[in-house]
């Protein structure tokens, strides 16, 4: 990325985000309505709704066990929820298989990262495009004709974004060599590199330190901000929730306590006297 | 200084006597290793894509070759007979996916391999009811015959069988490098969740994995059976694929075919020339001497990914 990018990005998103400039958001992106999913006497969600805008960033947060992941796995199709329904797009779906929910522009990350270790950045980044890219993997082998203009068109939209996220230097490095921060944004760009509109992240800053969970916030708020995506995020760290997002859902064993504006969140007496604990001000 | 003689200067001497005679061993051994080549492919590949040591690939060669054989007794011409072997191949990795995979997904490897020794069992004691026990003859035609190049024998079945390995090895080559499947395949045995997550289908992809695998088996089947008769102990091959592994790498396809030769070529060597000292048939054992050696030094072989663990 050309250095002059970086302080431009960077004051958009604190324009935006800081200074109380109002934010637009589109039609209704996700809608959740009263999910509900069980592991044996377990109630993980308990009939959960919320719904997220096209473009806006929303937080799920709550003590450990509230079930945030459960409902990122019920929203790309690792779970299937027994009860209620998610749309998406304005279609209702019951069952949704993951391939599915990527083919239709949802991508994740993980709490623990879920990288392919043994291959390069590039390549892990490449599996993210993997859907988009049709051509029979006969011509591919042959590498003529439109397959080799497909993997070239391809990987120079991977180097696109490979470049917003600043990781040039480490494109051909097996990621299981990475450290632990560089991972967690490999992992980003291959979510970002199949150009979704929907973007799931759990914890995307766990056992980041200061620095890089800056970096972090600064770079889903360009993601945001450049191509438009739709996020939702879980996050325990409260100043980065409160800083980026623009509505906070509070789970708490499985049931919805709140929801509303970060500000709202901060003054619900609920939200204080179950999670955020006394005041301390 | 006796010993000495035995192992080091005779050897050494006979060697040097007859130059001709020595190429031909080593020619000799580079032909066997294609065939130990062919079998360790079928471990790779699926090691590769699923990070699985397949104990029933020896099992699979043996289907395959019974199959084929039991087809073409029932007059069935060669390439239909191949084509229906082909075609049970395919259906038995949509059932080994239903049945063995599907319900073991995300489960630690150890137990998938043990599934694997399950599946090794089934297919030896099913191609055995199905086909029959005895020993029977493989013929698709491969002309068997021997000319003199240059003084060396050569034998066209061996040649035929190095081109077909060469063809086998460059395709699998650029199916798993350059092609959108073959990253797949990649991404699926790195991480099921993450494939999950990036839209790969894991089903698809484990079927089409198996399917792969139960063509090399095939062509391992006929190159194999044709050579030695198709027979029960066409499963115990694979016990040859093991050295060759440990010392290509399980990982590596260049590593299957550079190990194959190696273990080839150190046998046959051995065995005419240090077999004496030792009062013979030490073919039988010598490569997996060799792979002690490895498993001490090199882990990973010679051509295997270097295993870094952090802390």
């Amino acid at each position: 990325m050309p250095a002059g990018l970086r302080p431009r990005l960077r004051n958009r998103a604190a324009e935006t985000h800081t200074m109380n400039v109002e934010r637009t958001f589109g039609d209704t992106l996700l809608d959740v309505k009263n999910i509900s999913i069980s592991f044996g006497a377990v109630k993980a969600l308990d009939s959960i709704s919320f719904n997220v805008l096209e473009g806006q960033i929303l937080a799920i947060i709550g003590p450990n066990g509230a079930g945030k992941s459960s409902m990122l796995n019920c929203i790309n199709g690792f779970y299937q929820p027994q009860e209620g329904s998610i749309s998406y797009k304005g279609s209702p779906h019951h069952q949704m298989k993951t391939h599915e929910a990527a083919e239709q522009g949802i991508a994740r990350t993980f709490q623990n990262i879920a990288l392919f270790k043994g291959m390069s950045t590039l390549d892990n980044i490449m599996t993210g495009r993997n859907l988009m890219m049709k051509k029979n993997f006969l011509w591919q082998m042959l590498y003529i004709g439109p397959a080799r203009k497909e993997e070239l068109e391809h990987r120079a939209k991977a180097e696109e974004i490979i470049d917003f996220l600043e990781i040039e230097a480490i494109r051909k490095t097996p990621v299981g060599r990475l450290p632990y921060g560089l991972q967690k944004r490999v992992e980003l760009v291959r979510a970002l590199a199949a150009e979704p509109d929907l973007l799931l992240l759990d914890e995307p800053m766990a056992g980041m330190n200061h620095e890089e969970k800056e970096d972090m916030c600064r770079y889903i708020l360009d993601v945001n901000d450049e191509f438009g995506t739709t996020i939702v995020l879980i996050e325990h760290d409260m100043s980065v929730v409160m800083d980026i997002s623009d509505r906070v859902v509070v789970l708490d064993y499985g049931k919805k306590l709140a929801e509303g504006t970060p500000d709202e969140i901060r003054a619900n007496q609920d939200v204080i006297d179950a999670y955020l604990g006394v005041k301390h001000d | 200084m006796e010993i000495l003689d035995l192992f080091l200067f005779t050897p050494l001497a006979d060697i040097a006597d007859s130059p001709i005679f020595f190429a031909e061993v080593v020619i000799g051994g580079l032909l066997t290793g294609v065939m130990y080549s062919l079998v360790a492919l079928g471990f790779v590949l699926i090691y590769k894509a699923s990070g699985v040591f397949n104990f029933a690939q020896g099992a699979m060669v043996l289907f395959a070759a019974l199959t084929l054989v039991g087809l073409m007794e029932r007059a069935i011409p060669l390439p239909l007979a191949l084509i229906a072997t082909m075609a049970i191949m395919v259906g038995l990795a949509f059932a080994i996916e239903k049945w063995l995979l599907r319900p073991l997904v995300n489960q630690e490897q150890i137990i998938l391999f043990m599934a694997t020794i399950g599946l090794n069992f089934v297919f030896e004691g099913g191609g055995q009811i199905a086909w029959g026990s005895n020993v029977k003859k493989l013929d698709v035609g491969i002309p068997d015959t021997s000319f003199e190049a240059g003084g060396i024998l050569f034998n066209t079945f061996d040649l035929s069988a190095a081109g077909i390995a060469a063809v086998l090895v460059f395709v699998l080559i650029i199916f798993f490098q350059k092609t959108t499947m073959g990253r797949a395949l990649r991404a699926v045995a790195d991480d099921h969740q993450a494939a999950l997550s990036v839209g790969i289908p894991l089903r698809t992809i484990w079927i089409v994995v198996w399917s792969v695998a139960g063509f090399v088996a095939l062509v391992a089947g006929i190159m194999w059976g044709s050579k030695a008769g198709v027979q029960f102990s066409l499963s115990l091959i694979a016990l040859k694929a093991l050295p060759v592994l440990i010392l290509g790498g399980f990982e590596s396809i260049p590593g299957a075919i550079v190990g194959g030769l190696l273990i080839g070529v150190i046998e046959k060597v051995s065995e005419v020339y240090w077999g004496p000292a030792f009062g013979g048939a030490i073919e039988g054992w010598i490569a997996y001497m060799m792979a002690l050696a490895f498993l001490l030094f090199r882990p990973q072989g010679l051509f295997g990914d270097k295993i870094i663990e952090r802390v």
